[in-house]
């Protein structure tokens, strides 16, 4: 099977160095595309079918075509990768820097050359030393052979690349708190419209992506979209990185084709569950997606497939609740998350997460009362998408309002016996 | 008073922007990696060299989890407390670092070795339960392995 992001990632995950990674075609992708028109490339990644791999799903081409182009676009256009990886239960991304980097690095040289950006910046979370090393080094050896600076490969079109090392908080993966950031604000959301294609980093035309994303890049390029589509067992395009984490036997991350099952993601490639542990519920992509159960686990692995059982497929990172672990416990630790992590920009998002978390609490020491499910039930209304600046109080609602309908007993035995029964 | 070579670190953030105040975040971080955290003096010195105010500068030093405004010990140790590593029972491995350290999260020990804090997922979940300690990662913790990666560190 091809596995173009992983294909070259040694097995003791040193980096793949400049040397290797050309010798196994790295950099070719590029040398293609620096022999087209920006919008040719545009219009191959939308053939493609990639889709954004940080969890929303926009369509890349989509996204890249919506930075002005000509002569009197506003000047510079940035590119920025989103290296933040703080979704809890998430752990893709550093595969792909820390084993092998040249592969991100090259997805953003021709993202740039396509939109036509003048710097481009990767935002890595500091607690990702081992990927910062890597890529680090490895914009060196691009810088050294060409890759990377004034007039790249003879082409005359240049590109400088940075690295961010962020000082941590979870609102810095939220694209617009991401450029507050990395002009040395704190992580506040941006009102939208307007998007950052039109007023982004410094009020410039500003493209974000995710990692995984900007690591397909290269291979469309230098493979064609029929290929990439071609990964993929569904309508999305590509392969994508899986993972599963949880009480499993063999937790890890794996490159298989877009509408992989769960099933196969949790016996096959997992190893099932831990002797001794019963599977309950899982929450498919990281903390912020809709829990699914037993019924749902021959449901494909896609964008689209999901999002018909009332979740989605996020980060494509899954997290396992077994029987041993109690639902209402796992929802305040979620919730804990996201109220501390919550900016604090607008009312709905701290004030709401911190009553939800305060209302877990109670429950699981006890002190739940009977209007506490409705309470819960309502925050999961009134948190929703449009009454907050970002996806942030929204994201937290999903694992919360799936919690309610596929764990309701559990809340309401918590309730009803003043007791946590796992406690 | 900032040193030469932190001076320099900061210049170089500087340079990658040509913007002192999409800086300030690396400037932080560089001096805090060499005076351990920031006290009150250390903010008022970077906001003058960074042309900030100093409560312009403590707005986003008080933002960001790994930008301490408290004394911290030689050694700061970051529990992942997120969902993957609760699933694999970090609660009973953060209760015994508090009993071998003596001190609650957010404290560091009588003799300055260590801090201990809590952290959001750390994105090593097929490793977890995971800590970090002064950025090296460690993983499939139990107590054993706890002390001795504590024992590692004078």
């Amino acid at each position: 099977m091809d596995a173009p992001l992983t294909g070259r990632i040694r097995p003791d995950r040193v980096p793949v160095d400049l040397q290797e990674y050309e010798r196994t075609g790295g950099y070719q992708g590029l040398r293609k595309a620096l022999r087209i028109q920006p919008g040719e490339i545009i219009e191959m990644v939308k053939a493609s079918n990639l889709r954004g791999r940080g969890g929303a799903g926009f369509p890349t081409g989509q996204k890249w075509s919506f930075i002005p182009t000509g002569d009197d676009a506003p000047k510079p256009k940035y590119v920025v990768a989103n290296a933040d990886e703080m979704e809890p239960g998430t752990f893709k991304d550093r595969v792909l820097m820390e084993g092998d980097p040249h592969g991100v690095i090259e997805g953003m040289i021709i993202a740039s050359y396509a939109v036509g950006a003048e710097a481009a910046y990767i935002f890595l979370r500091r607690e990702y030393g081992p990927s910062a090393a890597a890529i680090k080094k490895a914009i060196a050896e691009a810088q050294e052979a060409g890759y990377l600076g004034n007039n790249i490969l003879g082409s005359g079109f240049s590109l400088d690349m940075h690295l961010h090392q962020s000082a941590g908080r979870y609102m810095c993966g939220e694209e617009t708190g991401l450029i507050n950031s990395l002009e040395g604000k704190r992580a506040n959301p941006r009102d939208k419209p307007p998007y950052p294609a039109l007023v982004g980093l410094w009020g410039k035309p500003t493209v974000v992506n995710n990692v995984e994303t900007l690591a397909n890049v290269p291979h469309i390029v230098d493979r064609g979209a029929d290929w990439y589509r071609g990964l993929s067992r569904t309508d999305d395009g590509g392969t994508k990185l899986f993972g599963v984490s949880g009480r499993v036997k063999k937790p890890g991350i794996w490159e298989l084709p877009m509408g992989t099952t769960l099933r196969e993601l949790l016996e096959e490639h997992a190893g099932g569950m831990q002797d001794g542990y019963k599977f309950r519920g899982l929450l498919p992509g990281g903390a912020s997606t809709e829990y699914l159960v037993e019924e749902h686990l021959d449901t494909p692995v896609d964008f689209d497939s999901l999002q018909q059982h009332g979740s989605r497929m996020g980060t494509g990172t899954v997290i396992v609740l077994d029987d041993k672990k109690c639902p209402v416990a796992m929802q305040l630790n979620l919730q804990h998350f996201f109220a501390q992590e919550s900016c604090g920009w607008c009312t709905p998002c701290w004030g709401g997460l911190q009553w939800v978390e305060q209302v877990l609490r109670a429950m699981e020491a006890g002190e739940g009362r009977p209007e506490d499910i409705g309470i819960l039930e309502m925050h999961t209304k009134r948190l929703r998408m449009g009454h907050t600046f970002c996806a942030l109080a929204p994201g937290a609602m999903e694992p919360l309002q799936s919690a309610l309908i596929h764990f309701r007993d559990d809340f309401e035995e918590h309730v009803r016996e003043k007791r946590c029964r796992w406690k | 008073m900032l040193t030469a070579e932190e001076r320099q670190e900061i210049d170089e953030a500087i340079a990658m922007s040509g913007r002192n105040r999409a800086a300030c975040i690396d400037a932080m971080m560089a001096v805090q990696a060499h005076r351990g955290w920031l006290s009150d003096e250390t903010v008022d010195e970077l906001a003058e060299y960074l042309r900030l105010t100093p409560a312009e500068l403590d707005s986003v030093a008080t933002f960001y989890n790994l930008i301490f405004r408290q004394p911290v010990g030689r050694h700061v140790i970051l529990v992942c407390d997120s969902v993957s590593c609760w699933l694999l029972d970090y609660e009973p491995l953060l209760d015994h670092l508090k009993s071998r350290l003596g001190v609650d999260v957010g404290g560091t020990t009588a003799d300055g070795r260590f801090t201990l804090l809590t952290s959001v997922c750390l994105g090593a979940c097929d490793r977890a339960p995971v800590m970090m300690l002064d950025g090296a990662l460690y993983g499939n913790l139990t107590p054993e392995k706890i002390d001795a990666i504590l024992a590692e560190h004078e």
